[in-house]
């Protein structure tokens, strides 16, 4: 029987290409598997192989996200393959973001199958697993062992057009598709089981979660800017030169609060970036690119602003857990009420 | 950290280059940003024009915190 051809997209890590500093590279096709391709392909014990493999910078990839998703498509449909196949990108935002908009880019313009895996808090679950299959997987590379056989095994099922069972039993996060079956037990049965367990605080799975929907109603507008002071918060880890407070470059567990007063300039020497996960070249040689206290200053001279912040807040947003990040911002939101803000200015990387 | 800034009382300005990822998290005010390295800055130009570009987005940003809105805005420039 000919085996099911599969395409595999991965990022300029896992292809071997380089770390940050080639991030901005383009979309390249080698022939045959790459890096986690060699771990996938033992998982289809010979009854899939992947024919080629497009490797493309995660910088590149969201910078360009409609020009490099066309290049890629052609790529991909040159090897007219039966399944296509992105990372997996555990927890790492950015590749996250690229496999599941190119997983959605191939199936939507090629009606073929498509799988990614990543971790729960990536951005790219909730912004694609409606819309594609996304296997659960750790949230780093450590992953790899026990995300390649969940993968496998659902990119099996998809070539062969197999019916594929419920997100729990396959590992993919929920779509919240519904299908009629039977169960053995009727509702009212279920729920006073249920009721049972949660009053005896055993755990329980619902049938039915509520939507969480976290939204928080915009501020009103500040009124006269003239008199308004403006503080700066980032995520992209700009802290002073050797970095004091030892922020990690990735995962963080604090944040810094940095004095400005003064300063009209971040200098190069006196500031950089602890940030992993992004080229930090540009950061380290002029952290305005970041916080843009320059400009700010400027405008605070020329009476547009009332004031800029004495102070800035800084920690590193790279695979940092969402409930770290909740938790810092609540504590420098109570400082930024004492220190009388008006509007804060929050920057990403 | 958008949402708990904005949660105590803030309006919040967003500068960040991916922006639906913004906006999939929750920001109310989203300002497109350049790169990701260099969200405000562009290092090919020369410092003049970098800062001038920087300026670009900053006003941008005091102009997003100064329109009232009710939903998820993305203010392009």
């Amino acid at each position: 029987m000919e085996k099911f051809k599969v395409v595999h997209y991965i990022n300029q890590f896992f292809g071997q290409i380089g770390g940050e500093e080639m991030a901005t590279h383009p979309p390249e096709k080698r022939s045959g598997p790459v890096g986690p391709g060699l771990g996938l392909t033992a998982q289809f014990k010979g009854e899939a192989e992947i024919v080629a493999t497009i490797i493309c910078g995660d910088g590149y990839y969201n910078e360009n996200m409609d020009s490099a998703a066309a290049a890629i498509v052609e790529m991909v449909r040159e090897e007219q393959p039966d399944v296509f196949v992105a990372g997996p990108a555990f927890n790492a935002g950015r590749y996250g973001v690229a496999c599941g908009a190119i997983c959605k880019a191939v199936k939507d313009a090629l009606q073929i199958p498509v799988l990614t895996g990543m971790y729960e808090e990536n951005p790219g679950v909730d912004m694609y697993g409606k819309e594609i299959y996304i296997v659960s997987t750790r949230d780093s590379a450590a992953g790899m062992r026990s995300a390649l056989p969940v993968i496998g095994k659902l990119l099996l099922k998809l070539a062969r057009g197999e019916r594929i069972g419920a997100s729990v039993e396959e590992g993919y996060f929920s779509q919240g598709i519904r299908v009629n079956f039977f169960e053995e037990k009727r509702g009212s049965t279920r729920a006073v089981e249920m009721l049972v367990k949660k009053l005896a605080d055993e755990p329980f799975v619902t049938e039915y979660p509520m939507p969480s929907f976290d939204r928080v109603d915009p501020m009103p507008a500040i009124k006269d800017l003239s008199t308004a002071n403006i503080a700066i918060v980032t995520s992209g880890g700009i802290v002073p030169h050797g970095n004091p407070d030892r922020i990690e470059s990735s995962s963080a567990s604090k944040y810094g609060e940095y004095s400005i007063e003064g300063v009209a300039d971040l200098v190069v020497g006196e500031w950089e970036t602890a940030h992993g996960g992004y080229d930090p070249t540009a950061a380290n040689h002029d952290a305005d690119c970041v916080v843009p206290v320059d400009v700010l200053r400027d405008m605070e001279q020329e009476g547009i602003i009332g004031k800029l912040n004495p102070y800035f807040y800084s920690t590193v947003g790279n695979g940092t857990a969402v409930a770290s990040s909740k938790q810092f911002a609540a504590e420098m939101a109570q400082k930024l009420i004492e220190q009388n803000v008006s509007a804060v200015i929050l920057t990403s990387t | 950290m958008a949402k708990e800034i904005e949660r105590a009382g803030f309006p919040v300005a967003h500068i960040c280059t991916v922006t639906p990822i913004s906006k999939t998290v929750g920001a109310n005010r989203i300002i497109p940003a350049i790169a990701i390295p260099h969200p405000l800055g562009d290092p090919s130009l020369d410092p003049a024009n970098d800062k001038k570009l920087r300026r670009e987005i900053v006003e941008n940003a005091l102009h997003a915190l100064t329109t009232d809105v009710t939903e998820q805005t993305i203010f392009e420039e």
